[in-house]
């Protein structure tokens, strides 16, 4: 491997989405990839088209806590919101398809700023709290305002037709979410290199300096919100039709955490990472009822050397253990701190470790990338 | 007619009279320092005339404008920029995205245009380019252009800031403490800066300061305080020599 050097003649250059022509190469690749999966391995549409929706999601909540360091633990809820006036407004209205997608975005959009207006006097934790208050009334709203959510009775969703097209098969829906997704990233990635996302990671680092600079951290705090509960929205719409069904139940807390794991593991601050976290917690409950079965196989196996009945109880035992409901949270809770502790870079910074690793090999050095503990400036409390 | 003007400043924390009755004129090209023991009230002033605070009484005179109730982002807007005494660099970032947040105050995109990033934003987006490229060249950044903040050595990050600063096109420029942790090499590179800004880019200097030797060889005018009040004003020498400052040193 040899250290590659990119010739800058411009500072054009320096401005496109990609880092180089190799970057783009590899995602044009990758995109190329994408498309033809479908014919493929059609098995897997179903679940990857789940991939993208989350990939939405992860981008909704990297914008906010990764790149603006506002910490929500509510975002299930705009998903919600997004979902449900989505599927009101196509179902029930009898409204065209992508204006109930835009009005989702729009209302999400709106309920973004009602929520971005109390972070103006919040930092760190009590965000967070607020968020999470934020969440738990929307639930109890989806619940109760039945003649429009349907309350716990739910809500069937049919299949999207767009523009008069009938997009009822799984492949049809996969190209729609992937081109959902690339659509965000782009708009992601557009603000992100032009002052407002400077803006944004101004105010995550040091508000102070942001607005000593000329930054109304009022207008950008509200306006990471809003586009963060933007996206969740257009999300919320796709993601209606992917699971069928809408239910109070479905937009809980459980799930707000499972997007903070998305953008924790994935890496903060990285659109990367965004996408790294939606793969990852999208695997998740695969891997979860993997182990449901095996571990108490494996556990069992290891215990019957002492015995026949030793066997037998250890795997009784801890078959009812992992199969008790309440597991997942405390799960999602571990992997949350021991990333947050051993990997606060996330699986994108360990993918750009290797990187380094290969491309300066022999001569990387441990240090390069020295802990820095400092990530998130704004939850230091002064 | 003077560039900047405080007048009977007075702030309160609590119980505690951290500025008391301060008022200094600051002339257009002049570089004025405020010295003073620790927790004598400096970089309470400068809060105060960065509008991070709001003063209990007192106000505030900017190029002939009052800025005593202008909100703190509008104060860069107006032309005035500061650097922390701590170092508020943006870590995570690169030192050109830390320059280009400099450009935020001459912002004109807006935010649907950068959305799509329209032609009309890539061109604003190079005229920030230029402006920062011109602010590294004057200062000699440009082997730490691409660096993370994070990465950089402590006196490069003074430096940093300060070019942060002069990115937003300031008329007058705040220093809080710009030798604070800097060898004596990089002192005195930043007493040629400050002269460099002075005279180079005609920027008028309001600097708070410990070293004296720096205090004398780049100052016009010097204003001692002591728990917040103004002591003595006059030449670097002049306040030096002052007994009250004197006597504020050494504990009386
Ligand atoms: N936000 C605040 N809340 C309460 N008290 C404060 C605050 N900021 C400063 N003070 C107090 O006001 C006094 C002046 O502080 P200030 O930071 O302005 O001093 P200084 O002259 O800059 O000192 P130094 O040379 O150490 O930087 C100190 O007694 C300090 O404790
Ligand atoms: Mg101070």
């Amino acid at each position: 491997m040899s250290v590659r050097f990119v010739f800058k003649t411009s500072y054009d250059q320096d401005l496109g989405i990609f880092r180089d022509d190799v970057q783009r190469n590899w995602y044009l690749a990758l995109l190329v990839g994408l498309l033809v999966l479908p014919l493929l391995i059609p098995a897997y549409v179903v679940d990857v088209s789940l991939v993208f929706i989350y990939g939405l999601c992860g981008l909704s909540l990297m914008v906010l806590a990764g790149y603006t360091g506002l910490v929500s633990l509510g975002h299930a809820a705009f998903l919600g919101i997004g979902a449900y006036t989505h599927v009101y407004v196509v179902h029930d209205l009898g409204l065209p398809w992508v204006v109930g997608v835009a009005l989702a975005c729009v209302v999400t959009a709106a309920v973004g700023v009602l929520v971005g207006l109390p972070a103006l006097r919040m930092t760190g934790v009590y965000l967070s709290i607020a968020t999470l208050a934020f969440a738990l009334i929307i639930q109890e709203a989806l619940t109760r305002w039945e003649r429009v959510t349907g309350g716990l009775k739910g809500k069937a969703v049919e299949k999207p037709v767009v523009f008069g097209v009938h997009l009822g098969g799984d492949t049809a829906f996969y190209f729609l979410c992937l081109a959902f997704l690339i659509a965000g990233l782009w708009l992601t990635g557009n603000l992100l290199r032009a002052p407002t996302g400077r803006a944004w990671v101004a105010i995550r680092d040091s508000e102070i300096a942001a607005q000593s600079m000329g930054v109304n951290l009022a207008v950008y705090k509200t306006s990471a919100f809003a586009y963060s509960a933007a996206l969740m929205g257009v999300a919320g719409a796709l993601f209606a039709h992917k699971i069928g069904f809408l239910a109070p139940d479905i937009f809980t807390v459980l799930l707000s955490i499972q997007f903070l794991l998305m953008v924790v593991v994935g890496g903060l601050g990285s659109l990367h990472g965004a996408l790294f976290g939606a793969v990852f917690v999208a695997l998740l409950p695969v891997a979860i009822s993997q182990a449901r079965d095996s571990i108490p196989v494996w556990l069992s196996a290891i215990a019957s050397p002492f015995g026949k009945e030793a066997g037998a109880a250890t795997f009784l035992a801890v078959d009812q253990f992992v199969k008790k409901p309440g597991l997942e949270p405390g799960l999602f809770g571990v992997i949350l701190v021991l990333f947050i502790l051993f990997e606060p870079l996330g699986i994108y910074g360990r993918w750009r470790k290797i990187q380094l690793y290969f491309s300066t090999f022999p001569l990387y050095k441990r240090a390069t990338f020295r802990r820095q503990k400092t990530y998130m400036r704004s939850e230091r409390l002064r | 007619m003077s560039l900047f003007a405080a007048d009977g400043l007075v702030m309160d924390f609590g119980g505690l009279r951290a500025v008391d009755g301060v008022s200094f004129q600051i002339e257009p090209g002049e570089v004025f320092t405020i010295i003073g023991p620790n927790g004598a009230g400096k970089t309470t002033i400068f809060n105060l005339v960065s509008r991070i605070y709001e003063p209990t009484a007192g106000r505030l005179i900017f190029d002939g404008e009052d800025i005593t109730r202008v909100p703190p982002h509008e104060v860069a807007r107006r032309g005035i920029a500061r650097t922390f005494q701590n170092i508020e660099l943006f870590e995570h970032a690169t030192v050109l995205q830390n320059l280009l947040l400099g450009r935020h105050a001459h912002k004109r995109s807006r935010f649907v245009e950068e959305l799509l990033f329209l032609p009309s934003v890539r061109a604003l987006e190079l005229e920030h380019r230029e402006a920062v490229e011109r602010v590294i060249d004057f200062l000699d950044l440009q082997p730490h252009r691409d660096n993370l903040v994070v990465n950089l050595a402590y006196g490069v990050r003074k430096v940093v800031e300060m070019a942060r600063a002069l990115c937003t096109r300031p008329r007058l420029l705040l220093l809080d403490e710009p030798s604070s942790g800097l060898s004596v090499e990089e002192t005195e590179d930043m007493a040629f800066w400050i002269q460099d800004i002075r005279t180079v880019l005609g920027v008028t200097v309001l600097m708070v300061e410990h070293d004296m030797s720096l205090v004398s060889s780049v100052s016009d005018r010097v204003l001692a305080v002591n728990y917040g009040r103004p002591i003595a004003l006059g030449t670097a020498r002049e306040v030096q020599e002052h007994p009250d400052v004197i006597k504020a040193y050494l504990g009386g």
